[in-house]
């Protein structure tokens, strides 16, 4: 299967492709994670919908989004399920979610449910942290250095980050090349480096119960 | 130098204004600093220097971020370049007995460290007229109440950027209530994840979406109460 691109994902996301019963509409952030998933599974009843990953930057937008691709959708499929966390939302997608009858991820937002909600709940202390997943640090110029600004004005970096301590990767998966390039992520933001290795988390689990 | 370069002590006080305007905009410290001293030496009052060249440059940059027009890294840039001019501003302001709106305590909540916004809020309302106590990040209610006791506010303001955080609002001003002392206080909230349902859901006087929002609520909120004491 070819690999899909990081910035197709980060910018316009991965339409469906018709086939399957149940619809998962997803962060493009998601994507590699979830076809993994499918794949090690055999999930062949599972289609996929990608939103670009770059709504993050304006959450604000996430929930009209969702609601307009279950509206677009819906009738093609048994049923939808919506793989994204609340993602600063403020609870207005689990509302929306409510409304139209579908079902999303419990959690604040994938760097809790990657490594497991319950997990991630259990320590609150962590919050001068800033965390990366396989696909922010693959992406890392794309989300985070260049939005905020930092290639133009380096002198922003200690505006933004000041308040941090540590980078804390989220690894998904195995892979010496992406630990290397989250170290110097961390590096490039003036923070200590913490690699922690989660696995799909509870990702797994919900795509379990959405393909029944 | 540049033959097009601009010098600030050649403007007239018109042209001096606009171009402050400008640079703020373009997040010019340096220039702004050197705006603010150029005025000063003209005789300029420290309250008109501030309110029509910092203020007034930073409500367009303002407009402009919410219009999409400026971004996140453009609005901290002009805000970083509007604190040089303050720095200088402040003592004077002090010393000149400028008019004064009224005073806020204003700090992030409990567990979430994310100050950009707060900071922007602080510095505006400062620029407004507002003495402004500034409590930093990861404020527990206890902080938060020890800071009202001691300054004996108008305003309480609260920041969170996370869903988790936010809540916590909730719990000061609970706490507020349950100590008799909430209607003695205006209280603001504000943070990219909230909205207007959630500041009355939690019983807040107001939501307010961005820096300038929080200036023109609190001048409005102020003269309401103050109004409603005086009659």
């Amino acid at each position: 299967m070819a690999l899909i691109d990081d910035d197709v994902l980060t910018t316009e996301g991965l339409a469906p492709s018709h086939q399957g019963r149940v619809l998962l509409i997803a962060c493009g952030a998601l994507a590699h994670e979830v076809l993994a998933l499918k794949r090690a599974n055999q999930w062949q009843h599972l289609d996929l919908q990608c939103l670009p990953a770059n709504l993050h930057l304006y959450p604000d937008r996430i929930t009209e989004a969702v609601a307009k691709a279950v509206a677009a959708h819906r009738a093609e499929y048994d049923s939808i399920f919506v793989l994204y966390a609340d993602c600063g939302t403020g609870g207005q997608l689990l509302e929306k979610c409510k409304e139209l009858g579908v079902e999303m991820i419990e959690g604040p937002h994938c760097y809790s449910f990657f490594e497991g909600n319950a997990a991630f709940a259990a320590h609150p202390d962590e919050f001068t942290a800033f965390y990366l997943t396989d696909f922010l640090v693959r992406q890392f110029d794309a989300f985070v250095w260049r939005p905020m600004g930092l290639d133009r004005h380096p002198q922003l970096r200690d505006m933004y980050f000041g308040n941090y301590t540590k980078l804390v990767y989220q690894a998904q998966t195995n892979d010496t090349a992406l630990d290397a390039k989250a170290e110097d992520c961390a590096r490039r933001l003036g923070l200590a480096y913490e690699r922690r290795f989660t696995g799909y988390g509870d990702l797994a689990v919900v795509m379990a119960q959405a393909a029944g | 130098m540049a033959e097009d370069e601009i010098i600030l002590a050649d403007l007239s006080d018109d042209e001096l204004v606009l171009q402050m305007h400008d640079d703020l905009y373009d997040g010019l410290k340096e220039e702004i600093e050197d705006g603010v001293n150029i005025l000063i030496e003209r005789g300029w009052a420290p309250y008109d220097v501030l309110t029509k060249a910092l203020v007034a440059g930073m409500t367009i940059v303002g407009a402009d971020f919410r219009d999409g027009i400026l971004f996140v890294p453009e609005v901290l840039l002009a805000a970083n370049a509007m604190k040089g001019g303050m720095f200088i501003l402040k003592p004077l302001l002090i010393a000149t007995g400028a008019p004064r709106m009224g005073k806020m305590v204003i700090g992030t909540v409990k567990g979430d460290i994310h100050d950009i916004g707060k900071n922007l809020v602080g510095m505006m309302m400062e620029g407004a007229g507002f003495e402004v106590r500034d409590l930093g990040i990861n404020n527990s209610v206890e902080k938060y109440l020890e800071a009202l006791e001691q300054e004996k506010p108008d305003i309480l303001g609260m920041s969170a950027l996370l869903t988790t955080t936010m809540p916590y609002m909730k719990v000061v001003i609970d706490t507020m209530k349950e100590k008799g002392m909430r209607e003695d206080y205006i209280v603001l909230v504000g943070g990219a994840p909230l909205n207007e349902e959630f500041g009355k859901a939690i019983g807040a006087d107001a939501y307010c979406r961005d820096a300038a929002v929080a200036v023109e609520t609190a001048k409005a909120l102020v003269l309401r109460k103050h109004n409603q004491l005086n009659a």
